[in-house]
């Protein structure tokens, strides 16, 4: 059955069906019982599986993480939301000390198969710690995965794939994005594997990496572009770690150019490892460097200025034209 | 006091503790707290000299472990020395349906737990980092990061609930192990929150062996550790950790509770760290000669063989079988220990993911298509 749903309502669709589908499946985290969540992700999920299955915690996030490892040793996929993007360091130990090394230390003993949920990004006004991009000091982390949805078919499917996976999976969800609105295919298969990057516009004359809430950014630079006789390509990473650049690679031995856009600081950012292995695997076909799009190396603006600190449409286009004068 | 209105006998914490055999060796038939708790044990003659057994072979094994860091056979050795009664009274007390959480520091309860005391030896010689199946052993990996298990134990103890195996005699608990430094922790408290929030079956084992590393508790806090236990909702007890009666009395008190529903109970075991923190550590930088000699006085071994003897409950013989058999485990587990081959380099890329990773199976071709271009010669 097809629907139009927002990203944020094809989430707790995704999230209502992993509970139906595994009794041991449990959601946790500060307000997602009553209140469904800042966001209304888990809105009514509650209600329908009771207070053991998703569960109101106390607030504290290292406690939120924690208690879901030994959940997972005990046999339940915990489901941990961490409220905003900003408030996931006082869980960074139990993330990236604990989840991580699991498996690794306990030789293969130990499946640790939580997802941990953060909206991240910024666009919507907020005060500091609500609008920040830490994935990269995730993707950083060997032993967990990290992926990102950008529409609300990948929402529902993504997040799904995230929780029956058994490997740890830290999954951002583009907060600005979780109003907009596309087609979900609620009882199909997902079309591509979790750990899948996907063209999601075809061009000839440079290739767009962006995940998460860039991607729309990204096709709307490519519709400019278009009105300029610019074909730009937009391919959606989706999988943050691993990185599956493969259409990446073969996208940009057919373009020649390439832009990384994400909202995160570019210094060490994910574009930075993104920049060095096209530049490995394409050098050749290179035309022009690889360029970055990205937020700039400060702490995350006030507000009224945070317009001028994302990547945005004429940002793009500003780096594709410099890929053709280069 | 605070805990205990019997005897407890010469140089006891301020408040006192549960105690049911002192330094001399006296037995104290049973301790009644100020709460009305009445901790006592009803061991048959058998049962006090396999506790006996398990303190002499858990500190002959922590004395071989000691040697084989020295000869440099391991990388770092983490002892228990002191700290016998407290580990052994505590893994004792626990059911076989009981799942206990670690420190590094737990080798003595590990070997209650009738575990092959070789297992957390491929952790502190370097071949691994110290893997095996918790739910197969009931004995989670140890945690080096301080007080990140208690929250673990917190979570399983909360799917012990969720699972329904509370309630009865039957019922499944946890116990979380940890030090006087790791009540500092954020997490530790969080984990108190928790566990009392969600009435979780669970006994947090706190072994107050008054140093962490070089900081006294002093440093760790204001008030005896097992009142912190007050503020978030559930009891506290402090026990003589170095009175293997008692905690095993306390332990399992606190562990039937927890099993029948009861929700969770702080237990502070009051013991000391006879050796250095690793075999990294020098105590003699921040502690005198004098306080260690007034502790080996309090000697958890030395009390029961004291008690036995007296109660002639056993004699030389026994003494003489239990140091044998003890030197003899302590010889085959040195000669296994040496017998531990290094790992194949390449499987330095094994067990990252469950689901495994692209790049990191990318990584382990080029390692061994790299490794390979060297084949004759000497690298």
């Amino acid at each position: 059955m097809a629907e139009t749903l927002t990203l944020g309502k094809a989430l707790n669709h995704g999230l209502r069906r992993a509970l139906e589908n595994d009794p041991k499946v449990i959601i946790m985290g500060e307000d997602v019982g009553k209140l469904g969540g800042v966001f209304r992700i888990t809105d009514g999920l509650q209600k329908d599986f009771g207070e053991d299955r998703v569960i109101d915690t106390p607030l504290a996030e290292a406690g939120i993480v924690g208690t879901a490892v030994g959940l997972a040793i005990r046999g339940f996929r915990p489901v941990c939301e961490i409220q905003f993007d900003g408030f996931v360091f006082p869980a960074y130990n139990q993330i990236v000390a604990q989840v991580a090394k699991m498996f690794y230390r306990s030789n293969g003993n130990v499946r640790l198969p939580i997802v941990i949920r953060i909206p991240y990004g910024g666009g919507i006004g907020a005060v500091e710690h609500h609008s920040e991009s830490p994935e990269a000091y995730f993707a950083h982390t060997p032993g967990l995965k990290v992926v990102t949805c950008a529409n609300p078919s990948d929402a529902y499917h993504m997040i799904q794939q995230a929780i029956s996976s058994d490997d740890p999976v830290v999954f951002f969800e583009p907060k600005r994005r979780y109003w907009e609105k596309g087609t979900v295919e609620l009882d199909r298969p997902a079309e591509a594997e979790l750990h899948a990057s996907r063209i999601v516009r075809e061009g000839t004359d440079a290739t767009i990496l962006a995940y998460g809430p860039m991607v729309r950014t990204a096709l709307d630079a490519a519709t400019a572009g278009a009105e300029d006789g610019r074909h730009l390509e937009v391919i959606d990473l989706r999988t943050l770690s691993p990185l599956d650049l493969g259409p990446a690679y073969e996208s940009v031995r057919r373009t020649g150019r390439c832009v990384v856009v994400h909202e995160a600081p570019g210094n060490l950012g994910l574009g930075s490892e993104i920049a060095a292995r096209i530049t490995e695997e394409c050098f050749y076909s290179l035309e022009s460097p690889v360029l970055r799009v990205t937020g700039y190396d400060v702490p995350y603006p006030a507000a009224r200025v945070e317009e001028e600190y994302l990547p945005d449409l004429d940002r793009v286009l500003d780096a594709v034209d410099r890929t053709f004068g280069w | 006091m605070a805990n205990g209105e019997s005897e407890v006998g010469a140089d006891v914490p301020a408040g006192g503790f549960v105690q049911l055999l002192t330094p001399d060796g006296e037995r104290v038939d049973s301790v009644t707290t100020a709460e009305g708790t009445t901790y006592t044990v009803d061991f048959s003659d058998d049962e006090y000299r396999e506790l006996y057994r398990d303190l002499v072979t858990v500190r002959r094994l922590d004395t071989e472990a000691t040697a084989l860091q020295r000869q440099g056979e391991l990388g770092i050795w983490a002892s228990l020395l002191g700290q016998e009664a407290a580990q052994v009274g505590s893994g004792r007390a626990l059911r076989p349906q009981d799942m206990a959480f670690p420190t590094y520091r737990e080798h003595g309860v590990l070997y209650t737990r009738g575990i092959d005391p070789i297992m957390p030896f491929g952790l502190f010689r370097g071949v691994d980092q110290g893997g095996w199946d918790p739910n197969e052993f009931k004995f989670n990996t140890y945690t080096i990061v301080i007080g990140s298990q208690t929250l673990h134990a917190t979570g399983y103890a909360m799917g012990i609930t969720m699972d329904g195996k509370t309630g009865g005699p039957d019922g499944e608990a946890v116990i979380a192990y940890f030090g006087d430094g790791a009540t500092s922790q954020g997490e530790v408290n969080e984990s108190f929150v928790w566990s009392g929030v969600f009435h979780a079956p669970i006994v947090f084992f706190c072994q107050n062996n008054q140093y962490a590393i070089s900081e006294p508790l002093e440093r760790q806090t204001r008030i005896p550790l097992h009142r912190r236990a007050d503020g978030y909702g559930f009891p506290g007890v402090r026990v003589d950790g170095n009175d293997v009666l008692a905690t095993f009395a306390v332990t399992r008190a606190a562990l039937d509770n927890a099993r029948q529903g009861q929700g969770p109970t702080l237990i502070e075991a009051y013991t000391y760290r006879m050796g250095a923190h690793t075999s990294s550590d020098d105590p003699t930088r921040y502690r005198i000669a004098s306080e260690v000699e007034s502790w080996q006085a309090k000697d958890p071994i030395l009390r029961l063989r004291t008690f036995l003897t007296k109660q002639q409950i056993a004699d030389d013989t026994f003494f003489a079988d239990v140091d044998d058999s003890a030197k003899s485990l302590a010889l085959s587990l040195r000669e296994r220990v040496l017998a531990m081959p290094d790992p194949q380099p390449v499987t330095l890329f094994d067990n990252a993911y469950p689901n495994g990773s692209p790049e990191v199976d990318a990584q382990r071709e080029q390692f061994v298509a790299y490794h390979a271009a060297f084949e004759g010669s000497d690298h």
